[in-house]
């Protein structure tokens, strides 16, 4: 096998990641909640601790070698990340702490200050909460209407009404693949639509970044959110893609230090773009962690990791779907799904199971209602079961689950 | 095999005792877990500060269940001042098992919701462990 072929093996790429050889007790660590969070590399880990080693200073304010080093380390990762989503310019990368405040970000600097008075914001039932609550927030504040396009039974957007929705919407806020049913929407569609009704759009990519190639000029969006921690890179870094021109005429997000060009007891200036929206002191060693993380994907490339991705939710249907008593959520064709299965056993509880199946196998998988109540709501259910994979996943492990649950099924009578 | 501990809640949770509702009932109190989705309610009927019957019902994890079902069994004819003395150790030395910090919140549901009706009945402000 070539080097090149064999650095995309599964089993290779796990010797990269110290967690997954570490025992916790006799059993392997099956870890399949990757839509959660992700594993981090090695290399990642190895970046921050020499970042942090050799060239911690704080940044855009030293006059000092260190100093400058430091931010010339920081706003490399910008232009690494700005590559990697495929913006037009670095000038639309913004560093947040993840997703969630992106999208905050975005309520409060555009929603707020753009949309008028008795405006509309539309999202859609299969919503993490992260792109309903910041809506919910500042409706009040103006008098905003929001309003949810449905999904169809088999986990689909219901697009027949899509019109009705967005012609006088000002904003459309969605989510680009479902951290519950795995759906993967057709977000530059939806957009192209949204754009002729004149709406703004907003892309909730945290599922979909890590896991598949996503370009921000493709898609044509006017932001993208996505979280450095389930890409491989540390948590407490996120981004907000977002085009240049509306960064400009937007009000800043939170004051404070860097986001400044001038203050004056009364009154102050802002930074350019993006710094504008960088106040106080970002997290360095972080955005450092995020770039090895990027320049890792980079490397595997998102084209591999994708159909690595296809083949392990495809044996994942396949074997779940052979198990008793087993309903499995979301759209059936794999080609419209991301890496995560989630399913009901019986009448066992979610948590019984991920319990049990923690206990019993050493198999982490998410339980509970995945911050998506409206949509477990709509399916008449309180909480599901999540297995969610990544790079570093097997066939193998696959195969345990599908044991596991089946041994479940004996152990709680059901 | 499960052991008799867990064997013990499995069948709890699966033949729930004193489940369904008091018409005459002097407390009806209700609350849930958010992180679960658990939901326990309970029905008491008291005579001379005295627990004459209870009910409950709910829906959720087994832990939560079982211990709902549990609690009813073991309160029954105590008087409220002795149910007011009920701790989170009673209701582990109840179930027997030993539980991570998230499902112990499952354990204790049913404690809160019998705790926060017998308090509020009685005029008094309860105070909850952590």
């Amino acid at each position: 096998m070539s080097q090149e072929a064999a650095s995309k093996s599964p089993y290779r790429i796990r010797e990269d990641f110290p967690i997954l050889s570490a025992r916790r007790g006799s059993k392997p660590l099956v870890y399949l909640d990757n839509a959660a969070t992700s594993q981090k590399p090695r290399q990642v880990l190895q970046a921050m601790e020499k970042y942090y080693a050799e060239l911690n200073a704080n940044v855009h304010r030293g006059v000092y070698d260190l100093s400058i080093e430091a931010t010339e380390r920081y706003e490399s990762v910008r232009r690494l990340v700005a590559g990697f989503i495929d913006a037009h310019s670095w000038r639309e990368v913004v560093f947040t702490r993840n997703t969630t405040e992106a999208i905050n970000l975005v309520a409060y600097s555009y929603a707020l200050g753009k949309i008028k008075r008795g405006g509309k914001i539309v999202f859609t039932e299969m919503e993490h909460h992260s792109n309903i609550v910041p809506w919910q927030l500042i409706s009040g504040l103006k008098d905003l209407k929001l309003e949810a396009i449905p999904i169809t039974a088999d986990g689909y957007l219901d697009l027949s009404q899509i019109d009705r929705f967005l012609k006088d919407a000002d904003l459309l806020a969605i989510v680009h693949a479902s951290n519950v049913l795995g759906t993967i929407n057709p977000v530059k569609k939806l957009t192209k639509t949204a754009k002729e009704y004149g709406a703004a759009v907003l892309v909730d990519a945290a599922q979909s970044v890590p896991h598949m190639p996503v370009s921000f000029k493709e898609i044509g969006c006017d932001f993208l959110a996505f979280s450095g921690h389930k890409m491989l890179g540390p948590m407490g870094v996120g981004c907000l893609i977002a085009r240049e021109e509306l960064l400009e005429s937007m009000d800043p997000f939170m004051g404070g230090g860097e986001m400044i060009r001038e203050v004056t007891l009364s009154s102050s200036k802002w930074n350019e773009v993006p710094w504008k929206f960088e106040a106080g002191t970002p997290s360095v060693g972080d955005v450092v962690g995020l770039g090895a993380a990027v320049e890792y994907l980079k490397r595997i490339g998102l084209d591999w990791v994708r159909r690595h991705e296809e083949e392990l939710t495809e044996t994942a249907l396949q074997e779940l779907s052979e198990i008793p008593h087993l309903r499995i959520i979301g759209p059936e064709s794999v080609k419209d799904r991301c890496g995560l299965v989630s399913f009901i056993l019986a009448d066992i509880h979610p948590h019984d199971l991920a319990d049990y199946l923690d206990k019993t196998f050493n198999i982490a998988v998410r339980a509970g209602h995945h911050c998506a109540m409206p949509l477990h709501a709509k399916l008449g259910l309180t909480a599901t079961t999540r297995a969610s994979f990544y790079i570093y996943n097997t066939r193998e492990e696959i195969h345990m689950l599908a044991e596991g649950l089946r041994q479940a099924l004996k152990y709680f009578k059901a | 095999m499960a052991s008799q501990e867990l064997e013990n809640i499995l069948d709890h949770y699966r033949n729930p005792r004193n489940y369904g509702e008091l018409a005459d009932a002097d407390i009806r109190v209700k609350d849930s877990n958010p992180l679960c989705g658990d939901v326990v309610e309970m029905h008491i009927k008291v005579r001379d500060g005295v627990v004459e019957d209870i009910r409950f019902k709910g829906k959720g994890c087994a832990i939560s269940q079982a211990s709902a079902s549990m609690l009813t069994e073991r309160v029954r004819g105590k008087r409220l001042e002795e149910v007011k003395d009920i701790d989170r150790q009673y209701i582990l030395n109840m179930l027997g098992i030993e539980l991570s910090p998230v499902r112990l919140k499952c354990a204790l549901l049913s404690l809160k919701v019998l705790k926060t009706g017998v308090y509020t009945y009685l005029g008094e402000k309860l105070k909850l462990e952590d």
